[in-house]
């Protein structure tokens, strides 16, 4: 799984998550190999149960492997002390889950300022960067709202927005559109799309095409291995009439 | 361009050929870009000698097709109300492919799993292109309505590869 430029922004090598041991030994992700460089957006599909969710732990830090290493710009994550590898969760990676995980007692505005706030910002900027992510992912008018009186499709985007409050290196998203209707997940579609031109590094893993579809990378896991790897970069678009019926 | 469609986009009111072109621009985005002019017009004479639209007068007298404008005959109007109440839906096209793969396992030709692979990779290309297709036009445009229909129907056909690959995992460990 190679890149074409430079040391990669995130790095695994022969990265391994084993449960149990002896007969019921599970080996969750096996020898993974994985490059991401900076500005790319790649997609890990496969079927519930292949590991891609462990994967994701792993690469964030959430998570410690059972062997091989993690590097996040250069730096080795997966032997750092808890301390360091709390802090480097904090500042370094966005993470975005399938079930949102928002504080359902905060509002969206307090729910995305509480990282920055924890990462040591003060009060006063964590509230102006929390406002201005609010309004980037289209959702200044909720600010006030507790995730209770917000959509699905809100509460990821509120989702997204925390994930950012930090200025992560990577953002690392684990099913965005699983619990998603399909106008919501257009909207998030938008958002990912709009991060990635934005030159945000993004790694997603999820079993719904839409979104792994807005890859320039698509990866196949099963077992806990890679087995295909494809650049999505287009080249149908001049084909979509047909695909619509219009003959050509 | 369907004879059927272009006539359907006449029975608003009698119309130049370049207004038809515009209306099926509007009405099918960036889709309707690769629309070749030349095959409308085309299609309009054949309609024309079939007796389903008439040229009703031309400026100036001129015989350039810019310059005719067509409208339906009570035959036209027929055929589209035939059209508009026709159920008929096109063919998905999914037997060809079960059939490769059937024929790809059983002569041993290639790897099912490989064959599907491939499409799959094919046919997340085509539904990235879809979805930025969707994404760059304005929400609630008659384009956009068009292009979810083709994501939809990707996600359909990717649905059932998966499907396919399930099915033929467990034929090869079953075997």
């Amino acid at each position: 799984m190679s890149n074409a430029t430079g040391t990669p922004l995130l790095r695994a090598r022969g990265l391994r998550k084993e449960y149990g041991e002896g007969e019921g030994l599970v080996r969750a992700v096996d020898e993974v190999d994985l490059d991401v460089a900076a500005g790319e957006t790649v997609a890990i599909m496969g079927p519930s149960g292949c590991g891609k969710s462990t994967l994701l732990h792993l690469l964030g830090g959430l998570d410690r492997p059972s062997g091989g290493e993690v590097s996040l710009n250069g730096r080795r994550i997966d032997d750092i002390g808890e301390k360091a590898l709390a802090r480097m969760r904090r500042t370094a990676v966005g993470f975005v889950f399938q079930s949102f995980h928002l504080m359902e007692e905060l509002t969206a505005v307090e729910n995305v300022e509480l990282s920055a706030l924890l990462a040591g910002r003060s009060p006063r900027a964590a509230r102006r960067r929390a406002e201005e992510l609010l309004e980037r992912v289209g959702l200044a008018g909720r600010a006030r709202f507790l995730p209770s009186a917000l959509s699905g499709g809100q509460r990821q985007r509120v989702a997204v927005a925390r994930a950012l409050s930090n200025e992560p290196l990577v953002v690392l998203a684990d099913e965005p559109t699983g619990n998603l209707d399909s106008a919501a997940t257009m909207d998030v579609l938008r958002l990912f799309e709009g991060l990635h031109r934005a030159g945000q590094t993004l790694v997603i893993v999820t079993h719904d095409a839409r979104i792994a579809a807005t890859a320039d990378r698509l990866i196949s896991m099963r077992d806990g291995a890679f087995v295909d790897e494809t650049r999505l970069t287009g080249g149908t678009a001049d084909r979509l009439g047909a695909l619509a019926g219009l003959e050509d | 361009m369907q004879q059927e469609v272009v006539l359907a986009m006449l029975a608003k009111e009698p119309s130049h050929g370049y207004q038809l072109r515009a209306r099926l621009r509007d009405a099918l985005g960036p889709l309707g870009e690769a629309m070749n002019a030349g095959q409308i017009y085309v299609t309009l004479t054949r309609l024309e000698k079939a007796g389903l639209l008439a040229v009703e007068r031309s400026a100036d007298g001129a015989d350039r097709s810019d310059r005719k404008v067509y409208a339906l005959t009570p035959d036209g109007r027929e055929r589209v109300a035939e059209w508009i109440a026709d159920v008929s839906w096109p063919k998905p096209g999914l037997a060809e492919f079960h059939l490769k793969l059937i024929a790809a396992a059983s002569a041993r030709l290639a790897d099912p799993l490989t064959l599907l692979d491939a499409q799959r990779r094919e046919l997340l290309r085509r539904l990235r292109d879809a979805q930025r297709a969707a994404m760059a036009e304005p929400e609630h445009s008659d384009a956009a309505l068009l292009l979810e229909g083709v994501v939809l129907r990707l996600q359909a056909d990717l649905h059932w590869l998966e499907a396919c690959e399930k099915n033929w995992t467990h034929r090869r460990s079953g075997s």
